[in-house]
């Protein structure tokens, strides 16, 4: 497999020093997030001491299944992604989009929701998950009618990638090209090793914060060490999709028997969709005040597996499971790339791990796509 | 591209029921006018587009845009009552707000129908999409060939606006036909399919657009019988209909393949569908 890891124009921030990063974002005026473990699962929440960071630990994951366990190599990203993308932090599960008052003369004045975006930092992002960001940019922000509150939100996002090094069983980035090392996307991106972490910039801002840390020039040897185990992760991965471009065989193939066979087996549950970093479907709702005088319009995450996704007076277009595994799977790995130019998975794996009955993308696509 | 005067596109605008007409017990119109003058003024949209009108306190539809897009001064909208939504619309009168966004979509493809003979197929209660093209054509009628209306109801009873097709069928070159699955003593059209007229018109299908609309079952048919007759897949356009929750691209629920309904169609053509329109549960 030939991937362009080479951790170029680095500079080497010691282990004890992870605090200062820290420091130096809280004190540019960002809200620090990063990996906790909650719960049982690694998720993002806001951090203000590196202590507080998952250290000695890892995870193990397959088809339904997700345990964390001590790790003896003590490092602080010796873990694959859990449950939680960047998703939420920008396309967030429910919120206003305007209110709307009605006078005594039946009158309405309509409010559009203000958006307060805090500026955050992420810390610990993966490859991944900034090429999902990607595409819900390319959803959310670039087309004709941007979306305020998405863009807002957007705008205050400080990244800081960390090349991924420690995939789960269930991740397969390398065969989807968004993995395991971060290209580009990112403000800073971080190379963990054993004595500490090789930095880059990736943007202006990134620049800034870098040259704040109290940093040395990386030695070759730790460059080929960061790059060597990023290479080793890669080639690690056990999944893989049989192709980056799926969308005809798929298309060619919505009568294949596999999509009633999986049917069988789907629980319908919206677990995949939820967890899924580019799923970008949400409903909207009306929610009156009891008084009568005002009501707020909100929008929350749906997904593709309830049936009123598709519901149309008479009934839904997709009435079964057959049809929505069948959507599921055809708009992942078909209709995006007639909207976005690419596949819409970024090989994250999330939708594998946490099937309760353990389906598997990568194993479905096969069965329908093989010969 | 238009991110003026909604910066939000999730933002309606308040509008006024200026006249409310009832169609039958089902249906009625109602036509509207932005309160904001400036907004009513600036108001641009092509037949076969949609808005969404949105009821207060319950939700969004969206619901076709009937008027003319030059002649007339309100925006119509004809609904039927179906449920929770259209069920409140239908208590409003005159007077009375409602808010409205939009216009959104892709409609009618009016420039390639100009010198071609065009035949409308639809089926179910007055399907309004098709209402807003003929109306268009009949008022500018010297621009279009001949032009053949066939109309497909379940029941003798759903017939709406009688007076309307019999207007029609009075311009010259155009021709009016009825279909009923159930006819009664008094219906002296075809009973059956609405397929079931193409025996009765001859079309030169080279020179014809034919334009598609009402339930997917009976526009299915319809696309069969069309290709069996000589027209080409560009040549046979349809207005599609999904559930839709945003209208501008970003909510996901009218997606069609790699389509988005709401920004891609309504109306497609053929060509641009033909092996996603076949099959059922997409
Ligand atoms: C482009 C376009 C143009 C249209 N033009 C017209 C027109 O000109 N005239 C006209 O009469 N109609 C038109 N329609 C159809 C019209 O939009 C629907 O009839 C209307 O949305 C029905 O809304 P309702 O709330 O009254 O009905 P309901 O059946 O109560 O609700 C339909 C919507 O409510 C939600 N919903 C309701 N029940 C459920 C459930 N059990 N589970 C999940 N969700 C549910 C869904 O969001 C669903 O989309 C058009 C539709 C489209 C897409
Ligand atoms: S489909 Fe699965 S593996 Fe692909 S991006 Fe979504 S959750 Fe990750
Ligand atoms: S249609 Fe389904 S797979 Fe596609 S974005 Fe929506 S929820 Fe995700
Ligand atoms: S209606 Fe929301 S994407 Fe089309």
């Amino acid at each position: 497999m030939d991937i362009d890891v080479s951790v170029r124009e680095s500079r080497f921030l010691p282990s004890a020093d992870l605090q200062n990063l820290l420091d130096v974002l809280t004190e540019a005026g960002y809200e620090c997030i990063g990996p906790r473990v909650r719960d049982g699962a690694i998720v993002y929440e806001p951090v203000t001491r590196a202590a507080e960071l998952p250290y000695g630990i890892t995870d193990s994951q397959g088809p339904g299944e997700y345990r964390l366990r001590a790790d003896a190599g003590g490092r602080c990203f010796a873990w694959a992604n859990g449950p939680q993308a960047l998703k939420p932090l920008l396309f967030a599960p429910q919120e206003s989009l305007w209110m709307v008052s009605r006078d005594a003369q039946g009158r309405l004045a309509f409010i559009p929701a203000q958006t307060l975006a805090r500026p955050i930092a992420v810390l610990g992002v993966r490859a991944c998950d900034l090429a999902a960001l990607r595409l819900q940019d390319a959803h959310f922000r670039d087309g004709p009618r941007p979306d305020p509150a998405y863009g807002a939100r957007r705008d205050a996002l400080f990244l800081i990638a960390v090349h991924c090094t420690h995939p789960a069983a269930t991740c397969f980035c390398v065969s989807t090209g968004d993995g395991p090392h971060a290209d580009s996307g990112y403000d800073l991106a971080l190379s963990e090793i054993d004595e500490g972490f090789l930095v880059e910039a990736g943007s202006v801002a990134g620049g800034v914060i870098l040259r704040r840390l109290p940093t040395v020039e990386a030695t070759t040897r730790q460059r080929e060490t960061a790059a060597g185990e990023i290479e080793a992760g890669a080639r690690a991965q056990q999944r893989a999709l049989p192709g980056t471009d799926l969308r005809d065989t798929l298309f060619e193939r919505l009568e294949h028997p596999r999509w009633e066979e999986v049917a069988q087996r789907c629980l319908s549950c919206t677990n995949c969709t939820s967890v899924c970093p580019t799923c970008f479907c949400y409903s909207e709702h009306d929610a009156p005040r009891l008084d009568g005088g005002e009501s707020a319009h909100y929008r929350q995450w749906d997904s593709c597996f309830t049936i009123g996704h598709s519901y149309i007076h008479g009934g839904a277009v997709r009435g079964g499971t057959r049809e929505r595994y069948r959507q599921w799977l055809t708009h992942k790995l078909g209709g995006w790339h007639d909207q976005y130019g690419r596949s819409g998975c970024v090989g994250c794996g999330r939708c594998i791990t946490w099937c309760p009955v353990g389906i598997d993308i990568t194993e479905e696509t096969r069965a329908i796509c093989a010969d | 591209m238009r991110t003026e005067p909604w910066s939000n596109p999730h933002l309606p605008q308040e509008a006024e029921i200026v006249e409310r007409i009832d169609e039958s017990d089902r249906v009625f119109t109602l036509k509207l006018r932005f309160t904001d003058s400036t907004q009513h003024d600036a108001y641009r949209f092509a037949p076969g587009q949609f808005n969404m009108l949105y009821l207060y306190g319950v939700g969004e539809v969206p619901i076709s845009i009937v008027s003319d897009p030059e002649h007339d001064e309100l925006l119509d909208h004809t609904i039927r009552r179906v449920g929770r939504v259209t069920d409140g619309i239908a208590a409003l009168k005159t007077g009375d707000r409602l808010g409205v966004r939009g216009p959104y979509g892709r409609g009618w493809p009016l420039r390639e129908l100009e010198g071609k003979d065009v035949l409308i197929v639809t089926g179910g209660l007055g399907c309004a999409p098709s209402v807003s093209v003929i109306q268009y054509m009949m008022r500018r009628r010297a621009r279009f060939g001949t032009v053949t209306i066939l109309q497909g109801v379940k029941h003798y009873h759903d017939l709406l606006w009688r007076a309307r097709y019999e207007e029609w069928a009075h311009t010259p070159r155009t021709r009016v036909m009825f279909s009923a699955d159930t006819g009664g003593p008094l219906w002296p059209w075809h009973v059956g399919p609405v397929t079931g007229l193409f025996e009765h018109i001859d079309l030169e299908p080279g020179s014809t657009l034919a334009l598609l609309c009402g339930p997917e079952g009976m526009m299915a048919a319809t696309v069969r019988a069309l290709r069996g007759l000589g027209l080409a897949d560009s040549a046979i356009w349809l207005s599609l209909e999904r559930s839709m929750h945003c209208a501008v691209g970003q909510c996901g629920h009218c997606q069609l393949g790699g389509k988005f309904v709401c920004k891609d169609g309504p109306v497609f053509a053929y060509s641009d569908i033909a092996p996603l329109f076949s099959e059922k549960g997409l």
